[in-house]
């Protein structure tokens, strides 16, 4: 029987590895934008199994805010990556270092 | 009903609804040339909604069900951010229309992220929160990387989005944990379910992760490391927006979330936040001695700042919320006058952020090396100016909690902390011989740079009755 905690389970590792994904990846920009979608979308695990364990509607409206936003989101860290990518030629994560900070 | 709902967010909708058809105006009409009168504009309608606020907001409207809370402290943030973002934008248009900038987005996303700061402080839900959260984070994210063509500033661009959009899904995984062990996103039921003697762990773990969410907003350490890069490489006026309103904003949704939703469990996160409010104002002080380019500096000052005005936070009381608002007013009116002045550097027409360049600033030209000299105190915590008191008032809320450890911890800091702005004034007075900064001569600048430091010393006198509005706004939140 799958329950609660289960979800919560998959939703925690999910989280993990898109935190990890964002500290330990030194190849791409574009893994960083797919290891923050991987947390929005383990919190959206979470949100849902939350809402139908306490039969609760106001989880998943929530799940949908959270989605549109992580689509609004993307974009705009598309669109700052090409203007970064014209003025740099490069989206390396390691190259992403005029300033040291 | 709906209709008391939306005449409780009206201010809001205004603002956004203006901002929609400047939007449509602009594309369809003059586009970026006109930026100029748009900036005015937006920075009017600004200005007259924070008045509008200020003296027709009474008591506490609830709209939407408990998702928006108008009360004395929202209210206080708003006309804050309000005009500060007005004030900004106003000092930008010289500035922008300079240096190729003019363009009529920018005071549209201005208005965009101000309509988010709004929704932030007057939150009352989980939803309501992370909405606001996300309006002002994607405009702010937009305007870090505003010269599309500098590298500088499409890498600010892309660090504060990777990170912002970390510490968005920290927050918002905490949030996912909280609703899930309270059974409901409102702030109302949160209270009820943390504060019934036996609060579940869950709810304290999603507690923790929203704390991380919000400190990286507000920029203390250790989620700090944004904030010097994004600084340095955003557009000044950019910069000088970020050092205003979304730090007023971030502070007021963290006292609300803090008060609100945990209300009653202060004792736990009491802990975390002086520790995080230490090590702000520890590394603030610190770090910054080693700084050359004066918006770098101003970043970590502004990290050091944030880590006194969590002090109120820390101590958890009423006293405490109303020490942290006049903290945040006052810091805000420092930095406007500050960046004025940073906002007018430049050498041969191009702008200058080196503090070497200030050498012997202050013999051609004593007045503005004197209002300067004034801000710089202040920001210092030096007696006779408002900083002072603005750190008196956090240190006496502390005090009044019994955290003697960390009054004499954040004396220690700012003591430290002194030291680099009192370089920046041995510059002016006493630096080497070398090349001379010019300063552009735009009025707006000089106004907001003296006007500013008038406030400083003019303040000292009754600070304008600003303590006793926000003990009454503080009073509705904590209670």
């Amino acid at each position: 029987m799958i329950g609660l905690e289960h979800y919560l389970t998959v939703a925690a590792m999910l989280f993990v590895i898109g935190i990890f994904g964002l500290f330990l990846n030194r190849k791409n920009v574009i893994i960083l934008l797919m290891s923050i979608e991987l947390i929005l979308l383990s919190v959206n695990i979470n949100l849902v199994a939350f809402s139908s364990f306490l039969g609760d509607l106001v989880g998943q409206v929530f799940t949908l805010f959270v989605l549109t936003v992580a689509a609004a989101e993307a974009a705009i860290g598309l669109a700052i990556l090409v203007c970064f990518f014209r003025n740099r030629g490069t989206i390396d994560v390691e190259d992403v270092n005029v300033m040291k900070g | 009903m709906i209709q008391a709902d939306l005449n409780v967010i009206l201010p809001e909708i205004v603002i956004s609804v203006y901002a929609m058809l400047a939007l449509l105006g602009a594309v369809y009409t003059g586009k970026d040339r006109l930026s100029g009168a748009l900036t005015w504009l937006t920075a009017a309608v600004m200005a007259l909604v924070a008045m509008w606020i200020a003296l027709s907001g009474q008591g506490t409207n609830v709209a939407f069900g408990g998702m928006f809370h108008d009360d004395g402290f929202a209210r206080f943030a708003k006309v804050t951010i309000l005009l500060s973002g007005a004030v900004v934008l106003v000092m930008s248009q010289d500035y922008m229309a300079r240096r190729g900038l003019a363009r009529f987005e920018y005071p549209v996303l201005v208005a965009l992220a101000t309509v988010g700061m709004m929704v932030m402080v007057s939150a009352g839900d989980l939803i309501a929160l992370y909405m606001g959260l996300e309006l002002q984070s994607l405009a702010l994210y937009v305007i870090a990387a505003f010269r599309r063509d500098s590298v500088k500033s499409t890498e600010a661009g892309l660090k504060y989005f990777v990170l912002g959009a970390l510490s968005s899904g920290l927050l918002l995984y905490g949030a996912s944990l909280v609703y899930g062990f309270a059974g409901t996103t409102l702030f109302s039921g949160i209270i009820a379910a943390a504060g019934e003697g036996y609060t579940p762990v869950g709810l304290l773990f999603g507690l923790s992760f929203m704390v991380a969410g919000l400190a990286f907003k507000i920029s203390a350490v250790p989620f700090h490391m944004w904030t010097p890069d994004v600084y340095e490489g955003a557009p000044t006026p950019v910069t000088a927006f970020f050092a205003t309103a979304p730090k007023v904003a971030a502070m007021g949704l963290f006292a609300r979330v803090l008060h609100d939703a945990f209300g009653g469990v202060s004792h736990d996160w009491g802990q975390i936040i002086a520790m995080l409010s230490v090590l702000s104002m520890f590394l603030g002080a610190v770090a910054a001695i080693g700084q050359t380019n004066i918006k770098r500096l101003m970043a970590f000052s502004s990290i050091a700042h944030m880590g006194y005005a969590m002090i109120g936070l820390a101590a958890g009381t009423a006293l405490g919320v109303q020490a942290m608002l006049t903290y945040m007013a006052i810091y805000v009116t420092m930095n406007i006058g500050t960046f004025a002045f940073i906002l007018a550097m430049e050498k041969d027409g191009q702008p200058v952020t080196d503090i070497s360049a200030l050498n012997l600033y202050a013999k051609r030209e004593p007045a503005r090396a004197l209002a300067l000299l004034v801000l710089l105190f202040s920001l210092a915590g030096v007696p006779p100016m408002l900083g002072f008191f603005a750190k008196l008032g956090v240190w006496q809320a502390a005090l009044a909690v019994d955290m003697v450890w960390l009054v004499v911890a954040s004396a220690v800091a700012s003591a430290i902390g002194a030291f680099y702005y009192l370089r920046i004034v041995f510059f002016m007075y006493f630096g080497a011989e070398g090349e001379t900064l010019q300063t552009a001569r735009a009025p707006v600048l000089w106004v907001c740079l003296m006007g500013s430091a008038l406030v400083m010393v003019v303040g000292v006198v009754n600070m304008f009755g600003l303590e006793s509005v926000a003990a009454a706004a503080a009073a509705t939140l904590v209670n």
